[in-house]
């Protein structure tokens, strides 16, 4: 009797064993599912997996790059049409290494070459919460590539030269606090995707990290994050870069154009350990070094010319938010004098801003943000030429005149 | 003692002077209202949502909110096209478009005085008719029907129709014939627009053009109106 009552409940304990494991892996931890969602937000999963209007997670948004259109991929649980038949073991292969489970290669517009550095842990956790989303059936649309890049085996030949493969390892020498900054800025943040020079085969240059770059297609400049002439932060308090990033304004400036997005949609749902950390790595990667002198060539008559149009514009037009002397009135109205942005080697950003205007993201920490008004309708070329100079110029800023064919060729710059 | 205290004065002073300068930059902020908020509207729209001489960009103010409200939606979402819109909407939540709509719809600024008519006698009566009595023949109801009869609209999401200039008037109408501007299904206004010959949309656009300010410049009251098909975009 004891003999076959212990035989059967081993038998039953054989039998329940791999039903209870299966049911451990569909009903995670509501723990490690909440971490999922964040880390989720931290990667902005959603910015790229989520087309205009359609359904969250489900893919289908046009990403164009110099090479064709890509169009994003369904993240839901769906088994035919989403990565509901994915172990967490193929999503961290999808992560960690760029590959399909059956071992394709993916395109580099995945940020795969950053979230190799996400640890496995943090990798299962966003597995687990991608299972708990509403599974949409939406298959995934081809992409649209031109000659040759419509070839996978391509992605090869870009691993080699671009893709390092490796989990993120802290350095015992700086805090906890750096260390974690630098997790989150080089993994899941993905900053590097723009924030580098891309070159012409679309891989962000290691040896020149953070050092800034036009983002293809776009025509925006991001700034680079290591030279403080541009938007090295090492001028910056820790609370200006913290503020920066959550409320997308701050007293040095706000944020406009892609990283409006990134804020938007991601780095405002971070809680402020993380964001701080964040800052006080992004403060670090900045170069040190004395602050350059004013400008002192003498101006030729014709730029002469050029800043007093630009000075007679600017007192009509932007001095009332901006102030006479570029102070504006932080941080809703972003000052101009000592800011970088407006002072880097390209000008395509304060070009953009006077042609198009903009508003920084709506975020919880600034709901109702204010807004810079466009200007393409009212001024020329010549009149935009001369405004975004006498910005670059005047109070001490240090940035070099533009020409009215910059500013006329940015009219056509894509704005959405 | 003279030694030490010599540093720590000169301490105290460094810590003085970034707290003095900082409180010194807080003091000028931007003004804390909607009208220093929506500023990036004026250059088309106008400083108080009247329209401006651009007659490719309509007046705002006193539309009622619901209507305003959803175009920002569209704008921000995409549904409706226009890239310098879409791009300054893209990153702001619903509640922010909806203070912005509120805002817009309260002002009463001053009408623009109508536009002297260029067209014929005959392309205004037609654009009066279809105006006021629709095309039965047609399957065309009157405007007047939905947009009131002193065509100022009705809450919460049918726009009053003066005070916009005919380019604008028939670039809408075209958008909803050929599907570039859409609403929420039911999309009456692209029911319509579709029984419209090119000549009727030149005709009303004439028409409306032409009127003079409302004496009333407001919309009549939720439900008030009878409307002969229904609307998406206003809801029963």
């Amino acid at each position: 009797m004891s003999r076959t009552s212990t035989g059967l409940l081993i038998g039953l304990m054989l039998a329940l064993s791999p039903v209870t494991t299966l049911a451990q892996q569909k009903a995670a931890d509501p723990a490690v599912i909440a971490k999922g969602e964040y880390l989720a937000r931290a990667g902005d999963c959603i910015a790229c997996h989520t087309a205009r209007e359609g359904k969250t997670f489900a893919g289908g948004l046009a990403m164009k790059t110099p090479f064709g259109t890509l169009y994003t991929s369904n993240i839901t649980p769906d088994p035919q049409t989403g990565i509901g038949t994915w172990t967490s073991d193929q999503f961290y292969q999808m992560m960690h290494n760029g590959r399909f489970p059956d071992g394709g290669l993916v395109y580099p517009a995945m940020p795969f070459a950053s979230y190799t550095q996400v640890t496995r842990e943090d990798s299962d956790a966003i597995y687990a919460y991608l299972r708990t989303v509403p599974p949409v059936r939406q298959p995934n649309r081809p992409h649209d590539l031109t000659f040759p890049f419509n070839n996978r085996s391509l992605i090869l030949g870009w691993r080699t030269l671009f893709f390092r493969e490796g989990e993120f390892k802290p350095d015992p020498t700086k805090s906890a606090e750096w260390n974690r900054g630098n997790y989150l800025v080089e993994g899941l943040g993905h900053c590097g995707m723009c924030h580098t020079p891309i070159n012409a085969l679309g891989g962000s240059r290691q040896s020149q990290a953070f050092e800034g770059g036009l983002i293809p297609m776009q025509n925006w400049y991001a700034p680079s994050l290591t030279s403080n002439k541009e938007t090295g932060l090492g001028d910056w308090t820790i609370e200006e870069i913290v503020d920066y990033l959550r409320k997308g304004v701050s007293a040095k400036g706000a944020v406009y154009g892609p990283m409006a997005e990134v804020v938007y949609n991601s780095l405002q749902y971070l809680n402020d350990d993380d964001v701080r950390a964040m800052a006080v790595y992004l403060k670090g990667l900045a170069q040190g070094g004395p602050p350059e002198k004013a400008s002192t060539a003498l101006p030729s008559a014709e730029s002469s010319l050029l800043l007093s149009l630009g000075k007679s514009i600017y007192d009509r037009d932007c001095a009332s938010c901006h102030g006479a002397t570029g102070q504006g009135m932080p941080p809703d109205y972003p000052p101009l004098a000592g800011n970088q942005s407006i002072q880097m080697v390209s000008a395509v950003n304060p070009i953009r801003m006077v042609l198009n205007g903009g508003y920084p993201p709506g975020t919880s920490g600034n709901p109702m943000p204010y807004g810079m008004p466009p200007f393409a309708q009212k001024l020329s070329d010549d009149e935009v030429a001369a405004v975004v100079t006498y910005i670059r110029t005047a109070w001490g800023n240090r940035g070099e005149p533009v020409s009215a064919r910059q500013a006329n060729e940015l009219r056509a710059a894509t704005l959405n | 003692m003279t030694y030490c205290l010599f540093p720590l004065t000169a301490l105290l002073a460094l810590v003085a002077l970034p707290i003095g300068t900082a409180q010194g930059q807080t003091t000028e902020r931007a003004p804390d209202t909607m009208a220093a908020r929506v500023l990036a509207c004026a250059p088309c729209h106008g400083a108080e949502g009247e329209g401006t001489s651009d007659a490719y960009f309509p007046r705002l103010a006193g539309k009622p909110a619901g209507y305003l409200y959803n175009q920002l939606i569209a704008f921000r979402d995409g549904r409706r096209k226009y890239p310098p819109m879409n791009y300054l909407l893209e990153f702001q939540t619903d509640d922010y478009l909806k203070k912005i709509a509120e805002y817009f719809a309260s002002l009463r600024p001053e009408f623009p005085p109508p536009v002297p008519p260029v067209d014929s006698k005959e392309i205004l009566a037609r654009g009066e008719a279809i105006v006021k009595n629709g095309d039965a023949q047609h399957g065309i109801p009157p405007c007047s029907a939905c947009h009131g009869p002193t065509l100022g609209g009705m809450e919460p999401g049918i726009p009053g129709l003066l005070g916009l200039r005919a380019v604008y008037i028939s670039g809408q109408l075209g958008g909803w014939r050929y599907g570039t501007r859409t609403a929420f299904a039911p999309d009456c206004m692209q029911i319509v627009a579709s029984l419209l010959t090119e000549d009727d949309v030149k005709a009303v656009a004439a028409y409306l053009s032409s009127r003079p300010a409302p004496a009333d410049p407001s919309f009549a009251p939720r439900g008030s109106l009878p409307m002969p098909l229904e609307c998406g975009s206003e809801p029963h």
